[in-house]
């Protein structure tokens, strides 16, 4: 088959909503967003944006809203009132066309993975290449689907496991590595190392910033998990009294005098935290690279 | 229009290099890829100073061709040379599916499975049937165990909550038999035998058999719902470590409900079907309301009624043992709920069915035709 041929052959089969760029300084804005159920107010007069190429935590209390914010973000929550802008587009206004764009250029990792249970691994990671990319040959998608399950830290073998016979540690990877198929710009993370063991929530700390380094990622990262946060995050978002109320480094959220700010850092866990020395660390490596 | 990646080949003192050119993305990487897989010839080297920017699949789909060409990469910048590092620690050639055997091999194996774990199922059903009577006799040693507030709860689950849509189903299934039973007799001009065949029919079968489905149906997939959900949740653990019976609190409570209203139900609905039948004669065949009563006295004998009545209990306690069984057979996620719901319901009526065959030669024989 000649060149051209195959050039119209994969044109024909291409979506051509997803041929958007954005270079903007900031791949998540987010306005005066409020949020409610019934008589519960989540969120009021929130803003926040996200620097790109930071991995920026979120942390909150219990019932603060964080994952809420997520899935705001990402389309699954209509809010009542404000702009939520993703990649220079605001997505509760985007049309058809532009929230595929938008779509193929995120990746959402949620809490339990939320792996199709009916596809394996390998096949998970193949659906949304499928989904944005039909163009693509089947072979390319197989190594692909091959080489992300591997690059989320599994055995090669997991590929062709299926969820059910994963452990909750390897659910999260494969869930990563479904995130990543489509070599997103924009990872969400839904408190990525809730459940896991010390050890492996280390080791999941250490591949997200890799990846975040080696992938040029932005990440959203939701945690409640203090370790997280000093191992891998640039910037650091704190939710409470339904808005966000401080962002920046740890050493700059150390010296704001807001009360819930004070308890979760210096608080006992976050003082054993503080005082083992990986941790500082962590804040010199990695404090300032968001700025 | 999206800007696709483009190779063009450079011929240089007899060393052929292939030039990559444009962005080499998920996106842009479509067409590139199939004209490298179709690539006929040799290249020795592959030059990436001209493309644009770079993911994870861009760099693997350069990397397999170099591979395949054993052709080295020059040019990559720093990104690019990050990521084609990353994507060669990360290759694998692992199958995406589980191994699968012959489809030969598959059937006798999945059919021996069934036998297999029917085989079990039934003698784990029948142990559970013997832990419930344990249970029983064990209560009636220390009646203080006894908890007549959980069972007269699933009175009303069972029972009292189930009136409406059991009569409703009755009065028109009372109708169904006396129309089409009216239309098929009238043949014969033997119209008046409707009342007989409402009458005895509903007495004897329907009702309890209608009853039973409707009961499966209903209470058979709440109780597998929710005792698998208090297994998942480790309530039922919790119940055993302070020290009080699953079987006793959960189980029980439920079995006696199933066999309590059984009967109950399944005469209301036998009533409830005569009284649908009578309605229609009343409309379209012109026999009275009140006749159709009381010719029922006089045709339907009085051990249909006992048929009906002896059968009941014997259908609950079906339903409520496949029902509580299931349930408590819930081990790991909350999918498995589902499948033992399902399932719960299935068995129930397909026991009941059964049964109620077995119960009719039976009858019959023993002179209650």
């Amino acid at each position: 088959m000649n060149e051209d041929a195959i050039q119209e052959k994969v044109e024909a089969k291409a979506i051509d909503a997803l041929d958007e760029d954005f270079d903007g300084e900031y791949p998540v804005v987010i306005k005066g967003l409020r949020n409610s159920f019934g008589d519960q107010v989540v969120h009021e007069e929130l803003d926040l944006k996200v620097k790109r190429g930071e991995v920026l935590g979120v942390v909150g209390g219990s019932g603060s809203g964080k994952s809420v914010l997520m899935r705001s973000i990402i389309g699954l929550q209509i809010p009542d009132e404000g702009t939520i802008e993703v990649f220079g587009r605001d997505i509760t206004e985007a049309s058809a066309r532009e929230d595929m764009a938008i779509r193929s250029r995120w990746g959402v990792l949620f809490q339990g993975g939320a792996l199709f249970s009916t596809l394996t691994v390998g096949e998970n990671v193949e659906v949304p290449l499928k989904q944005f990319y039909p163009e693509l040959l089947p072979e390319l998608m197989h190594e692909i689907a091959r080489y992300k399950v591997v690059l989320s830290g599994l055995p090669a073998d997991t590929a062709s496991k299926y969820p059910a016979e994963l452990s909750g540690g390897m659910k999260k990877r494969a869930g990563l590595a479904r995130a990543l198929a489509l070599d997103p710009e924009l990872l969400f993370l839904d408190e990525p190392t809730a459940g896991l063991d010390p050890i492996g929530a280390a080791r999941f700390d250490e591949l997200t910033r890799d990846l975040a380094d080696t992938l040029d990622l932005t990440v959203f990262l939701i945690t409640h998990d203090l370790d997280t946060l000093y191992a891998i995050c640039d910037r650091v978002a704190v939710l409470a009294d339904r808005k966000v109320i401080a962002v920046g480094t740890i050493p700059e959220l150390l010296k704001s005098d807001h009360p819930w700010i004070q308890e979760y850092f210096n608080g006992p866990r976050g003082r054993a935290v503080q005082n083992r020395p990986e941790a500082a660390k962590g804040m010199d490596s990695h404090g300032q690279t968001g700025e | 229009m999206r800007e696709w990646a483009a190779y063009s080949l450079e011929e240089d003192g007899g060393r052929r290099a292939l030039v990559v050119t444009g962005p080499l993305t998920i996106s842009t990487i479509g067409a590139l890829d199939r004209e490298l897989r179709a690539f006929q010839g040799h290249v020795d080297t592959i030059d990436l100073s001209q493309a644009g920017a770079i993911d994870t699949v861009g760099a693997w789909t350069v990397l397999r061709f170099s591979r395949a060409q054993d052709a080295k990469i020059t040019g990559a910048g720093e990104q690019a040379s990050r990521l084609l590092q990353a994507v060669e620690e990360a290759r694998s050639s692992a199958a995406l599916l589980p191994p699968r055997s012959r489809l030969t091999l598959r059937v006798p194996e999945t059919l021996g499975k069934y036998v297999v774990e029917f085989g079990t199922s039934s003698r784990d059903m029948l142990g559970f049937a013997g832990y419930i009577l344990v249970a029983g006799f064990g209560l009636l040693r220390h009646p203080s165990r006894f908890r007549p507030k959980a069972v007269v709860l699933q009175f009303e689950l069972v029972g009292v909550s189930a009136l409406f849509i059991i009569g409703l189903m009755s009065f028109l299934i009372g109708i169904v038999i006396a129309q089409q039973g009216a239309a098929q007799l009238e043949q014969f001009g033997a119209q008046i035998y409707t009342i007989n065949l409402t009458g005895r029919l509903s007495m004897r079968e329907l009702g309890v058999l209608m009853t039973a489905i409707m009961v499966a149906g209903r209470c058979g997939s709440s109780f597998a719902a929710q005792l698998g959900t208090m297994k998942l949740t480790e309530e039922v653990d919790a119940m055993r470590t302070i020290g009080v019976s699953p079987m006793e609190a959960l189980v029980l409570p439920r079995v006696i409900a199933a066999v309590l209203m059984m009967p109950l139900l399944g005469f209301y609905s036998a009533i409830l079907s005569i009284i649908g039948g009578a309605s229609i004669s009343a409309l379209t065949l012109g026999i009275p309301f009140h006749t159709f009563l009381t010719r029922i006295q006089a045709v339907v004998p009085i051990y249909d009624v006992w048929v009906g009545l002896v059968k009941a209990p014997v259908f609950g306690m079906i339903v409520a043992l496949t029902g509580c069984y299931q349930g408590m057979q819930v081990q790991g996620n909350s999918e498995e709920v589902g499948l033992r719901t399902t399932l719960a319901v299935v068995q129930a009526i397909f026991l009941v069915i059964v049964l109620d065959a077995f119960f009719a030669v039976f009858f019959t024989e023993v002179g209650w035709g």
